[in-house]
């Protein structure tokens, strides 16, 4: 699928936002190429998180566009970019807590399967929604946790819920916000090999602090640092790059 | 002995049942049995009463649906009920006086200020939305008032109630009792099969996490509306069937006293369970009855009671009762 789009999958074009006198996004431009995985890293208050957001459209950038599968979605709200299949998980965990991690997929396949002003029929026994729920929830290993409450699943679980909530939306690009953060090493690590087993199927932007993983996982990585692209490219070039060792990986590297 | 193996099977398939089951259960048989039981005593009175009773539990559930489920605490609930009851009186008021005219006119006019209403109060949230839904509450009341044609401040005798297509069959009290009941019914069915549905899912989603609901594609705003628009029409209906029996309409139907009473019965009975809401309309209006009787300075003593109940029971009514039964079954 990914070789028949010629467009990137997602272009953003001098993205910029001011939080007051402070710049956090500074004229964004890149690209997200079908079947890629794209990182972004950088230090703390870089801008990841906010360009995520832009990108999402839960926050409005001040200029610039953002072009998804050829179409640009600057305007759009929230919703109808996820209609679109831009799925996204978030650095702190946004799950429903009081309903179960099944039905909190469900909702997902629901948004994605037929009109939801439906007033009769119990959605929760339609198999279709379970279905496609449980696949999720099996693809991130929390297969048998699907009538837990979603709430009472550990951190490292509900760090998965939200992977499984944005595959379960068949997105045609998965934005994710540090999926690791908080995670211990054990589900660190089995995190990391579910986003391994994804790669190639959805093409993904993908921020995190956890460099062993960004460099085992990214075909493409750049680096934001005070919300400008300090630099663009393959890991190892990235890697090599002298401005990005001093500005960022130079202690974390060693 | 067929007649004790069916009552076997009965009681066995009665404990089966959970309390989320068997109370509304119970509650609608009781219903049903009042105007037996009212044979021995006060007839009028108690099928009055219960009457009432029924009608506000309409409006309450209406209610329950959006604080119940959505979170959407609206402060201004009583002008459905006045909307409902006055396209119900004006048409009285010019010789209209065919339910199947009145009622989808009370419900249209309800549902169609739900959404007028609810396109400007569901932009806010919290305290604002409870404060804006309380403005417009606040409007129809003084538009009621001013009404000069149709009584003003004094509000509005109905001289006949409605027929059902050409026939007068709400003139009887106990007819008229078991049309409330069939409507009362009908909403709680109705508002059961709401919360369970697709639709009922993505609103409840809404009150959990609305970032969520939109990441994953919901335009939450317009899933409040309809549900808002239902619950409105809810009051509508309570509006058409109060007129009805009250043979009267008045601005204190959309007072927003009347509105505050509608949240104490939702809290009294227990949010978010629909049932709640019918027991919360039974317990309010039955301990009006009782203590306004004793005493007209009745609320000085439901006041402090309700402030229990909202202390002690944090589920209402149905709350403290399903805790007194956890504790006794575990001796």
């Amino acid at each position: 699928m990914a070789e028949t789009i010629p467009e990137p999958v997602l272009r953003l074009d001098g993205l910029r936002k001011n939080f007051g006198g402070l710049t956090v996004t500074d004229g964004v431009t890149f690209e997200v190429a079908g079947g890629e995985l794209h990182a972004v890293i950088g230090p703390n208050g870089a801008g990841k998180t906010t360009l995520i957001n832009q990108i999402s459209g839960l926050l409005a950038p001040d200029a610039g566009r953002i072009v998804f599968c050829g179409r640009d979605i600057t305007a759009l709200p929230m919703s109808a970019r996820a209609a679109l299949g831009l799925a996204r998980s978030f650095q702190i965990t946004s799950i429903l807590p009081a309903f179960s991690a099944l039905e909190n997929v469900a909702l997902a396949v629901q948004a994605r399967s037929g009109s939801s002003f439906r007033f009769f029929g119990r959605a929760d026994a339609e198999p279709a929604l379970n279905d496609g729920a449980m696949a999720a929830l099996a693809e991130v290993g929390l297969g048998g946790r699907a009538d837990v409450p979603a709430g009472h699943l550990s951190h490292g679980e509900k760090r998965a819920l939200e992977l499984a909530i944005a595959l379960a939306m068949e997105p045609k690009l998965l934005l994710l916000d540090e999926p690791m953060a908080g995670a211990g090493r054990e589900e660190t690590e089995r995190l990391v090999a579910v986003l391994a087993r994804l790669k190639g199927r959805f093409p993904m932007v993908l921020v995190e602090h956890d460099m062993t993983a960004v460099f085992a996982l990214a075909d493409r990585i750049s680096v934001l640092i005070y919300g400008r692209i300090l630099a663009s490219g393959a890991p190892d070039a990235v890697r090599a790059d002298p401005a990005v060792i001093t500005a960022y990986l130079g202690d974390e590297m060693e | 002995m067929p007649a004790a193996a069916r009552f076997a099977r009965l009681s066995a398939t009665l404990r089966g049942m959970s309390s989320a089951e068997l109370v509304p259960l119970v509650i609608f048989a009781g219903f049903a049995l009042v105007p037996f039981a009212a044979a021995f005593g006060p007839q009028a009175y108690i099928l009055d009463l219960f009457t009432r009773v029924m009608i506000f539990a309409i409006a309450a559930l209406g209610l329950d649906l959006i604080v119940g489920y959505g979170a959407l605490v609206s402060f201004g609930h009583a002008a459905f009920v006045g909307l409902g009851a006055y396209a119900t009186g004006i048409l009285a008021a010019h010789g209209v006086n065919e339910a199947l005219v009145a009622l989808p006119l009370a419900l249209a006019v309800a549902t169609l200020f739900a959404v007028a209403t609810g396109i400007v109060c569901l932009r806010t949230q919290g305290v604002y939305f409870i404060m804006i839904t309380l403005a417009f509450g606040q409007m129809a009341y003084f538009t009621a008032s001013s009404l000069a044609p149709y009584g003003g401040d004094d509000g509005l005798t109905i001289h006949v109630r409605n027929a059902v297509a050409g026939f007068a069959i709400l003139g009887s009290n106990r007819t008229l009792y078991y049309v409330v009941l069939a409507c009362l019914l009908g909403c709680y069915l109705l508002c059961r099969a709401v919360v369970a549905s697709r639709f009922g899912r993505v609103f409840r989603g809404a009150r959990e996490n609305p970032t969520r609901l939109a990441a994953i594609g919901f335009d939450v705003y317009r899933y409040q509306l309809v549900a808002y628009a239902i619950s409105g029409a809810l009051g509508g209906l309570a509006g058409f069937l109060l007129a009805n029996q009250t043979e009267f309409v008045s601005p204190a139907y959309m007072s927003w006293q009347r509105s505050g009473e509608l949240i104490i019965m939702i809290v009294l009975g227990g949010i978010g369970r629909l049932h709640g809401a019918i027991i919360g309309a039974i317990a309010f209006l039955l301990i009006e009855e009782w203590l306004s009787g004793v005493t007209e300075h009745w609320k000085m003593i439901f006041g402090p009671f309700l402030v229990l109940v909202v202390v002690f029971a944090r589920g209402g009514l149905i709350g403290a009762w399903n805790e007194i039964a956890t504790r006794l079954r575990r001796g």
